[in-house]
């Protein structure tokens, strides 16, 4: 009795057509431009109108910058995780391992990189899929730049860098983030230093079978997009909130130029300062990237916020106690101080730059 | 039956063991469902994203938590092939 009942729900899930999901989908992208087009108006209208604050006092800059830029994350955020959740439909771990099975370094190691962004992964499947790709014969300069690039370009972060700062930012951030696990990834391979992984990574024997890619259906991959917008915006909203909220007020009752003085430009060691704060430090890109917003707004440096954000996302300390379940400690130092290093050049160039 | 789920213990993997614990008792068939977390286990079952999810033997789902709804069906192929 209870399988028919699961049998019929999962009939009228899979009888529902594909141009007509296809059509829904369309309609609810053309419902969303339309409100997203309304946003800042709306914003307007709930300050200045409806509550009637002021534009030039503090609080009335804090609510307008949170009604506008609240829920516009937020679609942004829906918008983008539904996609790369698709996306990511296509790059499988195990399509990922196949396109870089063999590859020599260089190559390997910008693929791995630009895969890295779009491969979905989870920091607690770190060691079996690093094993997995040694298995495969693939290098260890690039494995580690796919596990550099993964974490550090987060399609969160993206979101909300672009909604914040404009696509120009947020190109910043994708490029210098394959830059850095490029390059990175690299150098450690070159650097030879495949005596330190731990010896029984080497010396497992595996017959290698089972990773053969899967084949997925369409509805398959919208059902991945949604689940990707249900856990993902799921889980990080209330922390998008809270960080445009501090952003916000910051916003509104910081003065203007009070952050130049020791994150702006004439303090050189702003940059590794913020490095160095940032390693051991790990957040969601959430609660960060809005409060960066801010943080720009008042007169930090460009470079010296992004080295900050990329060192807190980028490396985190949960991770590097996973891989030191393969990778001995001199190796997890170089590992970090190798993208360490990056961050801060990063850094210093676009404060260079900007 | 035997039900695998390998995963470190991370909160999606503690969703599928869930999922398929409730999926067998709805399944109504003896069996019952393990979680692996040691690496090498995983590595012999192929596991590039947790958590996957293994019927006696053959792996049905990876990189995702599965639907009550679909790890009955699942069970009941698995029932049908032996």
């Amino acid at each position: 009795m209870t399988q028919k009942a699961i049998g019929g729900e999962e009939t009228t899930e899979k009888r529902m057509p594909l141009w007509k999901r296809l059509a829904v989908s369309a309609l609810l992208c053309a419902v969303w431009y339309l409100v997203y087009r309304s946003l800042q108006p709306a914003a307007d209208w709930f300050t200045y109108s409806l509550l009637g604050l002021s534009s030039t006092g503090h609080i009335g800059s804090a609510v307008a910058f949170f009604a506008f830029e609240a829920p516009k994350v937020l679609m942004l955020l829906v918008l983008v995780v539904f996609g790369v959740g698709i996306v990511r439909t296509f790059f499988t771990p195990q399509r990922t391992r196949q396109i870089l099975a063999g590859r020599n370094e260089a190559v390997g190691n910008v693929l791995a990189s630009l895969l890295g962004i779009v491969t979905p992964f989870c920091s607690c499947s770190a060691v079996p899929l690093f094993m997995g790709f040694v298995q495969a014969g693939i290098p260890l300069g690039v494995t580690l730049s796919f596990l550099i690039a993964a974490p550090m370009i987060n399609e969160v972060a993206l979101v909300l860098l672009f909604g914040m700062f404009g696509w120009k930012v947020a190109a910043i951030y994708v490029s210098t983030g394959l830059c850095i696990a490029t390059v990175a990834g690299w150098v450690i391979g070159r650097l030879k230093l495949e005596r330190f992984v731990e010896q029984w990574v080497y010396e497992f024997q595996s017959n290698g079978t089972g990773y053969e890619a899967e084949q997925l259906a369409w509805s398959d991959r919208l059902k991945a997009g949604k689940t990707a917008v249900r856990e993902i915006v799921g889980k990080v909203w209330p922390y998008v909130v809270a960080g445009i909220a501090v952003g916000a007020g910051i916003h509104g009752y910081v003065p203007e130029g009070l952050m130049a003085s020791f994150m702006g430009k004439s303090a050189w060691w702003a940059v590794p300062a913020a490095v160095l704060m940032g390693v051991p430090m790990y957040s969601n890109a959430a609660g960060i990237v809005p409060i960066i917003h801010a943080l720009l707004e008042k007169g930090a440096a460009l470079g010296t916020a992004l080295a900050f954000m990329m060192a807190v996302i980028g490396l985190s300390l949960p991770e590097t106690i996973i891989l030191r379940k393969v990778l001995k400690v001199q190796l997890i130092a170089v590992f970090v101080g190798v993208v360490a290093l990056g961050i801060l050049i990063v850094g210093y160039l676009f404060n260079f730059i900007f | 039956m035997l039900i695998r789920v390998y995963g470190p213990g991370c909160s999606r993997c503690e969703k599928a063991f869930a999922a398929m614990e409730e999926a067998l008792q709805q399944a109504g068939t003896e069996g019952r469902v393990e979680k692996v977390s040691d690496v090498q286990e995983m590595v012999k079952a192929a596991v590039l994203a947790t958590p996957v999810v293994e019927i006696n033997g053959s792996v049905v789902c990876r990189g995702r938590v599965p639907s009550v709804s679909e790890a009955v069906t699942w069970i009941m192929t698995s029932l049908a092939e032996e």
